[in-house]
């Protein structure tokens, strides 16, 4: 466990959260879009827990963040989906191209 | 090489990969397929650094839920065999500019920082310990977050079901105005 450097378990985190960066920047799919957000609230996951295992180990506080952060992930993808639907019923298309009506 | 650090890095290369094939796959549903598999992978990350209790967690919510709902969405929303079309070139050019400068401009400095290693601690995650800390109302507590969160969770709840509920204009359109005009001709013909 400990002969694995923190750099490198971060080198992972950084990866994946530049992953779903990109993810975020090409797609033009809500539901893919959502994907990627995901994807980069899991990486801040790994970072948080990280910390918190080889920096503090004597406290929980990483764990707790990341404890509330899924559940705020829940949350965000549930009324983000019911958006989506939502979206499709009155557009019939759940790409973001299709959703000028708000812009400025 | 130790069999811990192959393990680590066997996880790193799987989630690495899927989660990059869950932003570059064409087809909808195997994209989502990618994503679930790169948050197991994530999950067993947390089991080798020994955190039973979140990757259960993360198992849970995001395997068994998040992706669940995911894929309900795409099934009702559109065709799942469909390919999506292509992403512009230079769209795909300057997001893997951004993202690649990005990485190597935050990993550059994650890596000159010198992260002071603690010897002679051990994270000790038992669920009790958890448990008595994120609901303990003393210093460390974490008693207020928690209700900030089921209120948060509430809240979503009620506005999932507000926003994914037909609106009154389509209903009465639909089913309210037309029923009864419809029924009342249909007696109407009736009587004569």
């Amino acid at each position: 466990m400990n002969d694995v450097p923190l750099t490198h378990i971060l080198f992972v985190s950084t990866a994946l959260f530049f992953i779903g960066v990109y993810g975020l920047f090409t797609r033009r799919n809500m539901i893919t879009m959502l994907m990627s957000i995901e994807l980069m609230l899991n990486s801040v996951n790994i970072n948080f827990v990280a910390f918190n295992k080889y920096l503090y180990p004597g406290q929980l506080n990483g764990i707790f963040f990341t404890i509330f952060i899924i559940t705020i992930a829940a949350a965000e993808a549930a009324v983000a989906i019911a958006i989506i639907i939502n979206f499709y019923r009155s557009h019939s298309s759940i790409d973001v191209e299709d959703a000028g009506e708000m812009k400025w | 090489m130790t069999a811990s650090q192959v393990i680590f890095y066997i996880i790193s290369a799987f989630i690495l990969g899927t989660g990059l094939l869950a932003v570059t796959s064409r087809k909808i549903f195997r994209s989502a397929i990618w994503l679930l598999f790169s948050l197991i992978g994530i999950a067993g990350l947390f089991f080798w650094m020994q955190l039973d209790f979140i990757a259960a967690v993360q198992i849970i919510v995001y395997v068994g839920g998040i992706v669940v709902l995911i894929i309900f969405s795409i099934f009702l929303t559109q065709q799942a065999g469909n390919e999506m079309a292509k992403p512009v070139r230079s769209k795909v050019f300057f997001a893997s500019l951004i993202a690649l400068l990005g990485f190597i401009l935050t990993y550059t400095l994650m890596y000159k920082y010198n992260f002071l290693p603690v010897v002679n601690q051990t994270l000790n995650v038992n669920v009790s310990n958890i448990g008595i800390q994120l609901l303990s109302t003393t210093e460390h507590g974490y008693i207020l977050p928690f209700e900030v969160a089921s209120i948060l969770l509430l809240a979503a709840m009620i506005g999932c079901i507000v926003i994914a509920m037909k609106s009154p204009a389509t209903i009465g359109k639909a089913g309210r105005e037309n029923k009864p005009i419809h029924i009342k001709e249909e007696a109407a013909e009736n009587y004569k």
